[in-house]
């Protein structure tokens, strides 16, 4: 494949005003035909636009993805299965009022309004590679704030090793939980040295906003050296535990995804290429880091392990 | 365009490449179709062949999928991932137009309805072009053509091993599938065409692989296939054939002629 010199890729506000431009006259002729209830174009819901970010690109030079990119291709199987149509499922899903309880073995167990989360653990921006399992990945600009902080507060007893957390079960918000193909609700989980990592944080918001639904709304956690599945969203319970808590996608498919789920593209998962990933906006796929490009900052938590054994 | 000329072209171009034997017997597939049936209908083809025909709207099914894509690409919604979107959807396509291929030999032996029987080919072909635009989006666009990344993947993972398999026992299928082809290879053509009972399959398990745990959608269909192989074993043929002559009426739908009580022709 020939490399596209920078100067000949359209800019974006270009390429989107044609595309405006395009989408206009196919609404256009639609209305003209009189089947205006085709246009899927014609009824979108208008998308927030980003706020403010301090960087345009990773600590790497890989530039962030756009706003549209981001909230409108989700992994998110509590409202719909296919990416494309989450943002749309999901568009009234109601984040408060929402409380988030913390227990299980802490000294001091708590329920807090997402509202008090906000006041009480003010939020940094973070910019992060989510790489997806399914090899796809972006760069997002996170607002959030480290797990860490949370977890001091509840003061975790010493039996403590790992954090279960659980998303909200609600069918009739969710319609993908009225499947019960899936074992609902969605749970993940961290050995206690992860949450307490300092790049492990939970997430309120992105671009300058609050996390729109379709993204994990109000609260998720963001672990940017794993698979995206892991990162879990929409929570509503994190409790600190003395065994490995099984995640959702291990006892959905215990071959093929276990609790660590590190991004590491000398594993092979049976169905992608670990090795490689596309960015989403890009045409080559670039080679998969390990550990997604943290590995300085998180290899030691696993010095000994064997990786492939514990994938 | 009308049939002998298709014939002439694929005859003196039989040694013409892949891709031009293929686009050849898609067009020349439903001339010969409509000829067949306008045989059938009247013993004068000159004017049975100024009547339109509904075999022709096979081409619309065909054509279908490409014409939702090129949708979807016209409205931008091709997903932020369109490589990934393009290959699951050509994917998807050539599964059902091959299994709406494998119901053409059962349907007629239910209904005697023989027509039906011209569909296979462009169904086949047409399952086998979405298959072959399947692979060309996963090597070429994917995968850059990056040859030892490609093997690293075909290697590595079953499924892509299974899908490869049935693209590459369709292939020599859709390259036999002129009227010369099965006039030369004669009675073997048939027994070379049974192996898209295999690659159907194959195809199958393929899609089921692919799926990250809901297999639900690749076991119903697979359920199909199932059966529609199983209609074709000839004794569960010639007891159906009987039990229509029994029951049925004197002629078939259309008029056409029955098909006789022998054992599986072809796909």
């Amino acid at each position: 494949m020939h490399k596209i010199p920078s100067s000949e890729i359209t800019p974006e506000h270009i390429y989107r005003s044609r595309r405006r431009f395009l989408r206009e006259v196919g609404a256009l002729a639609i209305a003209g035909l009189g089947i205006a209830a085709c246009g899927n174009t014609a009824n979108t819901s208008p998308v927030p636009t980003p706020g403010p970010v301090s960087r345009k690109t990773d600590e790497l030079g890989d530039p962030l993805n756009t706003y549209q990119q981001i909230t409108t291709y989700n992994n998110f199987y509590e409202f719909t299965t296919h990416k494309e149509y989450v943002a749309q499922v999901a568009r009234n899903f109601r984040t408060s009022p929402w409380t988030v309880s913390i227990g299980g073995l802490v000294h001091k167990p708590q329920t807090i309004a997402i509202e008090d989360i906000l006041k009480r653990y003010p939020s940094e921006e973070r910019i992060y590679r989510l790489r997806c399992v399914e090899g796809w990945s972006m760069v997002i600009p996170w607002l959030g704030f480290p797990l860490h902080r949370l977890l001091a507060d509840v003061e975790p007893m010493a039996s403590a090793r790992y954090v279960r957390f659980e998303t909200l079960y609600d069918p009739e918000q969710m319609p993908g939980q009225r499947d019960r193909w899936y074992n609902w609700p969605y749970v993940e989980g961290l050995r206690l040295d992860e949450a307490m990592h300092d790049l492990t944080i939970l997430s309120t918001g992105l671009y300058g906003n609050l996390l729109l639904p379709q993204n994990g709304a109000p609260l998720r956690l963001v672990v940017p050296w794993k698979y995206g599945f892991k990162s879990i969203k929409s929570i509503v319970k994190i409790d600190l535990v003395a065994e490995q808590p099984t995640s959702f996608w291990m006892a959905a498919a215990p071959h093929e995804y276990g609790f660590y789920a590190n991004v590491n593209p000398d594993v092979p998962h049976p169905r992608w290429s670990q090795a490689t990933e596309r960015r989403i906006g890009e045409f080559e796929r670039r080679p998969t880091l390990m550990f997604n490009g943290y590995a300085d900052q998180v290899a030691r938590l696993y010095a000994g392990m064997d990786l492939r054994a514990n994938y | 365009m009308p049939g002998w000329i298709c014939e002439r072209t694929i005859e003196g171009g039989e040694r013409g490449a892949f891709v031009y034997s293929l686009f050849y017997s898609l067009t020349a597939d439903w001339s010969e179709a409509y000829m067949a049936v306008s045989d059938m209908r009247s013993n004068s083809p000159g004017e049975a062949r100024t009547r339109p025909n509904w075999i022709h709207l096979i081409h619309l099914a065909g054509l279908a999928p490409l014409a939702l894509l090129a949708w979807d690409a016209f409205a931008g919604s091709l997903t932020v991932n369109p490589i990934q979107y393009l290959t699951q959807r050509t994917g998807y396509a050539a599964i059902l137009l091959l299994i709406a291929s494998l119901v053409c030999t059962p349907l007629s032996v239910v209904s005697g309805w023989k027509r039906i029987l011209a569909l296979r080919r462009p169904l086949g072909l047409y399952g086998f072009l979405y298959a072959a635009l399947h692979m060309l989006i996963f090597t070429a666009l994917d995968f850059g053509l990056n040859i030892s990344l490609i093997v690293q993947e075909v290697a590595e993972k079953r499924y892509i091993l299974v899908g490869t398999t049935a693209l590459l026992l369709l292939a020599p299928l859709a390259l036999t599938s002129t009227k010369g082809w099965q006039r030369r290879l004669g009675r073997s053509w048939k027994r070379l065409h049974r192996l898209v009972y295999l690659a159907v399959p194959l195809a199958l398990v393929h899609y089921a692989w692919a799926q990250k745990s809901d297999i639900r959608q690749p076991l119903i269909l697979g359920a199909l296939v199932a059966v529609l192989l199983m209609l074709r074993v000839p004794a569960v043929r010639r007891r159906i054939e009987a039990w229509r002559r029994a029951f049925g009426g004197v002629s078939a739908a259309d008029g056409s002629e029955r098909t006789p009580a022998r054992g599986a022709r072809g796909r």
